[in-house]
């Protein structure tokens, strides 16, 4: 006995730092594979980079014929989509998650939940085609003239809801990616409310408070870090999106403060473009907008992690 | 002689399986003979009836032909690279560029771009539109449809007082080029500005992906004009509108009269068939008429294999013109082919 254990603490311990190396090995991997990537997108994109400079980014022209290239259309379709994406699709998930942990009977939670997570598994060219022949038609006849007739006539906001009703744009593009987002989010608050400590939420309720104190006193401030993580996890499948995006957002490189026009995003002009791209200048054109994306992106990310720690010290916790 | 097949066979599958990669291995020995692969890339635009003349094509003689359809712009560089035994282009090259990278070129098969629209109460070709006036409505400048340079050309049609919703491609294609360069060459204004090109900057309008992209705006936006291949037009039942040519007449979108601009589009002057046929002289020619242009080495590292993609297409032009016509594309006149069959024997040895 005395001469056994001695063996299996060895053993472990090499074990221990196999498995140590391993779970680095993997971590690092990412690390690498990231800078690898930012790295050759950054050299891919080099001469349109060098020959543009800062004007790359705020220059709306993008002509392939005259060589001509600027970013500031896509980025700006990117951002505005992903933002009107996050408003409509922040609000329903925490909805769903509350409903489905909190509110809902015992026995529909199964099935609705399952439904969310199934959202998650449509491939993104069946939303961009329901988008394209079903949703943008809906919103040509009847979501587009309203919001002309109403919010379009009011001053400075209106300038925002006027245009052309043809149903495909920044709010209908938006709008797809919001449907699309919502699993993501609605699945880790789901989670996150579950993991909440009933003796937290049945206190609330010894002291007397309603269920709507107990959902915004305790729940939600107790999940926050874990739903802006989600939150942010959602935008950047929302900043990505190229498939659905390309069907409804009207591919024009157009810069318009209305939500209705056309626009373009930096994934969709990537994927509409590339193939046919046959100058150099062109193709590097293209590459310097993946490698914008990806800036963009981590700019993001990173507003969201330092948002996070604010808030954390703020309330004086650190998870 | 037994292994000898074996590997040739095992070669074949290797060349079938991973397509572009190929050449230089034991099967191009073997490429004119029977059970052999050779390999293209290039535009989507003529993967429909290719496919549908390799499959004949393999059944008549044994050869398999395996079309990438990767856009013009790879076909060009693959087939400049060696990679692939033959490329297929929108856009010919210049005698040039083709002596540069020794390469053969000649045109396999025409298509027609219509200019489609979505009007209510309008027949298919009752909307006339002359070139320049095309040319303003894409750039913008023509923004309503009872605009007075559209009325006078069209008396006796009911416009709406709508504004025009234009849709053009918004991925990069062969078909956009041919359009633009028919805009380039009747409005001076347009190749100033936009120009000619498989993208260009347009200066208004929603962009569709593909053909089937712009077909769909279009028939979901009222009031709405696009452009898309011929065979987008019959299949999805799309209304268009007549052009005008350059002999000033008014003319529909028809095999016949894609056939008459191939007919007269100036091929004997066009050296290495470096022609873009938009704005055929005919008198019924249709003004915008495309081709696909073929690409073969001239000095490739296995001649037989350029030799094979040679027969292939010796057999297109005199068998598979039917197979062409069933799918909505039109065949080459008479003339060219002999002018094709000439050019060929010269060049590809």
């Amino acid at each position: 006995m005395t001469a056994y254990v001695p063996i299996v603490k060895s053993r472990s311990a090499a074990a221990d730092r196999a498995f140590n190396l391993v779970t680095a090995g993997a971590a690092w991997l990412v690390l690498i594979l990231l800078g690898a990537t930012a790295a050759s997108m950054a050299w891919g994109g080099r001469l349109a980079f060098e020959k543009f400079g800062l004007g790359f980014i705020t220059s709306m022209n993008w002509d392939a014929v005259g060589g001509d290239f600027g970013a500031l259309v896509p980025i700006y379709g990117t951002i505005v989509t992903s933002i009107i994406a996050l408003v409509i699709a922040v609000p329903v998930s925490l909805g769903i998650a509350l409903f489905l942990t909190d509110i809902a009977p015992r026995w529909i939670r199964g099935p609705i939940g399952i439904a969310v997570e199934l959202l998650a598994a449509i491939p993104s060219i069946i939303y961009g085609m329901w988008g394209l022949f079903v949703f943008a038609p809906f919103m040509a006849l009847h979501i587009d003239p309203w919001l002309s007739d109403t919010l379009g006539t009011l001053p400075v906001i209106g300038a925002v809801f006027t245009g052309p009703p043809i149903g495909i744009g920044m709010l209908t593009a938006g709008i797809v990616l919001g449907i699309m987002v919502i699993p993501f989010i609605a699945a880790v608050a789901r989670d996150v409310f579950n993991a909440v400590p009933p003796p937290l939420k049945e206190s609330a309720v010894a002291l007397g408070s309603t269920r709507w104190e107990v959902l915004s006193r305790v729940t939600l401030p107790y999940a926050r870090s874990a739903i802006i993580g989600a939150v942010f996890l959602g935008l950047g499948r929302a900043l990505g999106e190229t498939m659905a995006v390309t069907f409804v957002l009207g591919n024009a490189h157009d810069l318009s403060i209305s939500l209705l026009m056309p626009s373009n995003s930096i994934a969709a002009a990537i994927a509409n473009e590339f193939t046919e791209a046959d100058s150099e200048l062109y193709r590097s054109a293209l590459i310097a907008l993946a490698f914008l994306l990806f800036v963009v992106t981590f700019i993001v990310l990173s507003a969201a992690k330092l948002l996070l720690m604010r808030i954390n010290r703020a309330h004086g916790r650190t998870h | 002689m037994r292994a000898m097949t074996i590997a040739a066979a095992t070669a074949a599958l290797f060349v079938s399986a991973c397509g572009g990669k190929s050449s230089d291995d034991q099967a191009g020995g073997n490429a004119a003979e029977a059970g052999a692969t050779i390999t293209g890339a290039g535009s989507t635009f003529v993967y429909p009836v290719l496919s549908a003349w390799a499959s004949d094509y393999a059944n008549s003689s044994g050869t398999k032909v395996n079309y990438q359809s990767i856009g013009s712009g790879g076909g060009i560089s693959q087939v400049k690279a060696g990679t692939v035994d033959f490329g297929a282009s929108d856009q010919p090259l210049d005698s040039a560029e083709l002596a540069a990278s020794n390469l053969a070129q000649f045109p396999i098969v025409i298509g027609g771009i219509v200019p489609v629209i979505n009007l209510t109460g309008i027949e298919p070709g009752k909307l006339r539109l002359t070139g320049p006036v095309l040319a303003d409505i894409f750039a913008g400048k023509v923004k309503n449809w009872n605009d007075p340079a559209i009325v006078t050309i069209n008396p006796g049609v009911k416009l709406p007082s709508a504004p025009i919703a234009v849709v053009h491609r918004s991925d990069g294609s062969g078909t956009t080029f041919n359009f633009s360069h028919y805009l380039s060459q009747v409005s001076p204004a347009w190749k100033a500005g936009p120009g000619e090109g498989k993208t260009v900057s347009w200066p208004t309008g929603v962009g569709g992906k593909g053909n089937e992209g712009v077909a769909a705006y279009v028939k979901q936006l009222p009031n709405s004009i696009g452009y898309v291949e011929y065979a987008y037009v019959l299949q999805n039942g799309m209304s268009y509108a007549s052009l005008q040519n350059a002999a000033g007449n008014f003319v529909m979108p028809s095999a016949e009269t894609f056939s008459n601009a191939a007919a007269t589009a100036d091929w004997a002057n066009a050296s290495d068939f470096n022609l873009v046929m938009t704005n055929a002289r005919g008198p019924n020619a249709y003004p915008i008429t495309a081709s696909v242009f073929i690409l073969l080495p001239t000095n490739a590292k296995d001649p037989s294999r350029s030799k094979a993609a040679l027969e292939f297409f010796r057999y297109v032009l005199a068998s598979g013109q039917d197979q062409a016509k069933k799918l909505d594309y039109v065949p080459l006149p008479p003339e060219l082919v002999k002018q094709i069959e000439a050019y060929t024997g010269s060049k590809v040895k």
